[in-house]
C-alpha cells in the first residue's frame, strides 16, 4: 500500500523539515504588531518626560505640542528640588527599602533553609501553615496592624515602616524550592567534616543560592520601595515621607494652585520613577525568573 | 528521620529535643514565625474580636461588645453593596480583559523574532512603575480638555468625555490603566506556559492538517490549562482586592462609581475611624475571595482532568 503511493509528498506536508512558507511574513507582522503595542505601553511615559521639559503655557497648548519648542527646560528639575525635598525622601525611602530587603534574606532563608534541610517535628505542617497564611487578603490584618503600630507606638518611626515587612511567607516559599534542588549529600559531606548547621548555612546554602536571593531581594525592594498605603498610614512627619508619599501629596497639592502645573508635577513622576528603572533594567533576570518559577509551579 | 518505633522508646520531651539537629531547625524557623505571630497571627485574631465590637476612634479603651451588629449594619449599607457591584464589575471586565491581551502579547514574543527580548523590557516597565507615579501621567493623559488621548480622538473625529470625571466611563478607565499595568506581569507566565508546549505537537498538528485557528484551539489552549488557571484565581483574587488605582485616580467617585470593597473598608477604617464595622467588611471580602477561590479550584479540577483525558 505505501509503495503505491506518489512520490510527491501531500502539500501540506512537504518532505525534510517542516516549514511554513507563510512564516517569515507572520513574523513581519508580529513583530510590527509587537512594536506597535511596545510604544502604546510606552507613549505614556514619553508624554510624562517631554512634558516634564516644556513650560507650563505649552503644557497648556492646544493642539499639544510634541517637543518642547523652546527647547528642554530643564530649570524644571531644579525648581522642583528647590519646592519638594525628595533628596530627604530619597534617604528615607533607602533606609526603609534596603533594611526591609535585608531583613527578608536572613529571617526567609533561615526558615527556608529549616523548611528543606533541617529535621524537626511539625515541619511540614509549620510550612503548610506559612503557606495557608499567603491566602489571607492583607486587608483583614492591615487594621489590627495599624492599630498594634499606635500601641507599640512606632506610628511615626522608621521601626513602623519596617518592622511589618521583616519577613515573607512567599519569600520562604521561594527559597525552599531553590534550597530543595540542592542535593543531600552536601549537607551531609559538610557534617562529616565537622560543620555546624549554621555553618552549612552560612557558608554552602547562601552562596549557592544567589539567584534565589536575588529574586527575593528584588521583590520585596519594588514591592516597598513603591508602597503607597503602609508608609501613608504611619507617617504623619514630613521628614519621614518616602518618594512615593511625597508624590502623592504633591500630586494632592498642585491642583490647588491657580492653574495645575503639570510640567512640574511630571518631572517629579520621572524623579521618582527612575530608580526604580534603574534597579529594574539591572536585575530584569531575577525578575523574570521569579515571575516564571511562582506561576509555573504556583 | 527518626523512625517511628524510635519515637515510641523516647519520652515527649526526647522527642522534641532529643535528636541533635532538631533543636537547630527550631532555632532557624524562630524568627520568621516571631514575625508571624506579631504581624499576621495577633492582628488576625485581633480582626475577628474587632469586627464583633464597635471600636470607633483610636484611643478606644474597652469598646462594647455588639455581636453580630457590625455584620447587620453591612445588610442594610447601600454604598458597601454598591462598591461591592462596582468590585464585580471591575472583576469581570478587567480579568479576562488582562489575560486576552497578555496573551496576545505573549504569543507574539513566542514567535521567536530576534531582538524581541529587548521589548519584553519594555511591557515591564508599567508593572514595575508605582501606581502613584503612573497616576500622575494618566491624570494628565486622560484630562478631559487638554488630554493626548482626547486628542488623539479628536483627529479622527471622536469628541472623548472627561474619563476620569465621568461616571460612566471613570471604571471603564480605571480597567484600561489596570490592564496596561498589568499586562507585561501576566505576559511572563504566559510565556512561561507557551514555551513549555513542545513544537513537536505543532509540527503533528500540522501534518494532521490543522489550520492556525485549529492548533491554537487544539493545541495551545488545553496545553496552557494550567497557567489559564493560574492566571484566572490570582487574577479574580488580586481584582477583588484592587484599591491603589481607585485611592490615586478617583477616590471613589465620580458619585460613587469606582467605589470598590477595599476603597470602602479603607474609607471607614481610616477615614472614619470606624474599626468595628471596617473589620467586618473585610472580613465578609475574605469569605467571597475564599468562596471564589473554592469555586474556580473546582472546576479547575474537574476540567484539567478533562484535558488530559484522566
Amino acid at each position: 500500500m505505501i509503495a503505491a503511493r506518489p512520490a510527491t509528498p501531500p502539500p501540506q506536508a512537504p518532505r525534510g523539515r517542516l516549514k511554513n512558507p507563510y512564516m517569515p511574513v507572520v513574523r513581519m507582522l508580529g513583530f510590527a504588531s509587537l512594536l506597535a503595542l511596545a510604544l502604546l505601553t510606552m507613549a505614556p511615559f514619553l508624554w510624562m518626560v517631554l512634558t516634564s521639559l516644556k513650560t507650563q503655557q505649552e503644557a497648556f497648548a492646544y493642539p499639544p505640542t510634541f517637543l518642547p519648542s523652546t527647547g528642554p527646560q530643564w530649570q524644571n528639575y531644579t525648581q522642583l528640588f528647590t519646592l519638594v525635598p525628595f533628596g530627604r525622601y530619597f534617604v528615607n525611602t533607602l533606609i526603609v527599602t534596603v533594611a526591609v530587603v535585608v531583613g527578608q534574606l536572613v529571617i526567609s532563608s533561615m526558615a527556608a533553609y529549616a523548611f528543606s534541610r533541617l529535621k524537626f517535628m511539625g515541619r511540614d505542617t509549620i510550612f503548610l501553615f506559612y503557606l495557608a497564611t499567603m491566602m489571607v487578603p492583607f486587608q483583614v490584618t492591615l487594621i489590627p496592624l495599624y492599630l498594634l503600630v499606635v500601641q507599640l507606638g512606632w506610628v511615626n518611626t522608621y521601626w513602623g515602616l519596617i518592622a511589618p515587612g521583616l519577613s515573607s511567607a512567599y519569600g520562604i516559599f521561594l527559597l525552599r524550592q531553590s534550597f530543595l534542588t540542592q542535593p543531600e549529600e552536601l549537607s551531609d559531606a559538610a557534617r562529616i567534616d565537622g560543620a555546624s548547621e549554621y555553618g552549612i548555612y552560612w557558608r554552602i546554602f547562601l552562596p549557592l543560592n544567589g539567584p534565589a536571593l536575588a529574586t527575593v531581594g528584588v521583590f520585596a525592594f519594588m514591592g516597598t520601595w513603591t508602597d503607597l498605603l503602609w508608609p501613608l498610614l504611619i507617617v504623619r512627619d514630613q521628614n519621614l515621607r518616602t518618594l512615593e508619599l511625597g508624590l502623592a501629596y504633591f500630586n494632592s497639592a498642585v491642583p490647588q494652585f491657580v492653574q495645575p502645573n503639570w510640567p512640574l508635577l511630571m518631572a517629579a513622576a520621572v524623579v521618582v520613577m527612575l530608580p526604580v528603572i534603574v534597579v529594574y533594567l539591572f536585575t530584569q533576570r531575577y525578575f523574570t525568573e521569579g515571575i516564571a518559577l511562582s506561576g509555573v509551579k504556583g | 528521620m527518626t523512625s517511628n518505633s524510635d519515637l515510641r522508646r523516647t519520652g515527649i520531651w526526647r522527642r522534641f529535643w532529643g535528636r541533635w539537629n532538631q533543636r537547630e531547625g527550631y532555632a532557624f524557623v524562630l524568627p520568621s514565625f516571631i514575625h508571624l505571630g506579631l504581624f499576621f497571627l495577633i492582628p488576625l485574631a485581633f480582626s475577628l474580636w474587632l469586627s464583633f465590637h464597635d471600636w470607633r476612634g483610636l484611643n478606644t479603651r474597652n469598646p462594647p461588645f455588639v455581636g453580630l451588629e457590625n455584620y447587620e449594619f453591612m445588610l442594610g449599607d447601600r454604598r458597601w453593596w454598591n462598591a461591592l457591584g462596582n468590585t464585580l464589575y471591575y472583576t469581570f471586565v478587567s480579568v479576562p480583559l488582562g489575560m486576552v491581551v497578555s496573551l496576545g502579547i505573549a504569543m507574539l514574543m513566542n514567535l521567536r523574532i530576534r531582538g524581541v527580548y529587548l521589548l519584553r523590557a519594555i511591557f515591564f516597565v508599567p508593572v514595575i512603575t508605582s501606581w502613584v507615579a503612573v497616576s500622575v501621567v494618566w491624570l494628565w493623559v486622560l484630562d478631559g480638555n487638554i488630554g493626548l488621548l482626547n486628542y488623539a480622538l479628536s483627529l479622527v473625529g471622536i469628541d472623548g468625555p472627561d474619563w476620569l470625571a465621568n461616571p460612566r466611563t471613570a471604571m471603564l478607565a480605571l480597567i484600561l490603566i489596570a490592564t496596561w499595568k498589568g499586562a507585561g506581569f501576566q505576559m511572563i507566565i504566559w510565556l512561561a506556559g507557551l514555551q513549555g508546549i513542545s513544537r513537536e505537537l505543532y509540527e503533528a498538528a500540522v501534518v494532521d492538517g490543522a489550520s492556525a485557528p485549529q492548533r491554537f484551539r487544539y493545541v495551545t489552549l488545553p496545553l496552557l490549562a494550567p497557567t489559564t488557571f493560574f492566571l484566572l484565581i490570582t487574577g479574580v483574587i488580586g481584582s477583588f482586592q484592587v484599591f491603589t488605582p481607585v485611592f490615586v485616580l478617583t477616590q471613589g467617585g465620580p458619585l460613587g462609581s469606582t467605589d470598590v470593597a477595599v476603597y470602602r473598608i479603607y474609607q471607614r477604617a481610616f477615614v472614619n475611624f470606624d474599626f468595628g464595622y471596617a473589620s467586618a467588611l473585610a472580613w465578609v471580602l475574605f469569605v467571597f475571595i475564599f468562596a471564589a477561590t473554592l469555586v474556580q479550584l473546582a472546576y479547575m479540577r474537574r476540567n484539567l482532568g478533562r484535558v488530559y483525558g484522566r
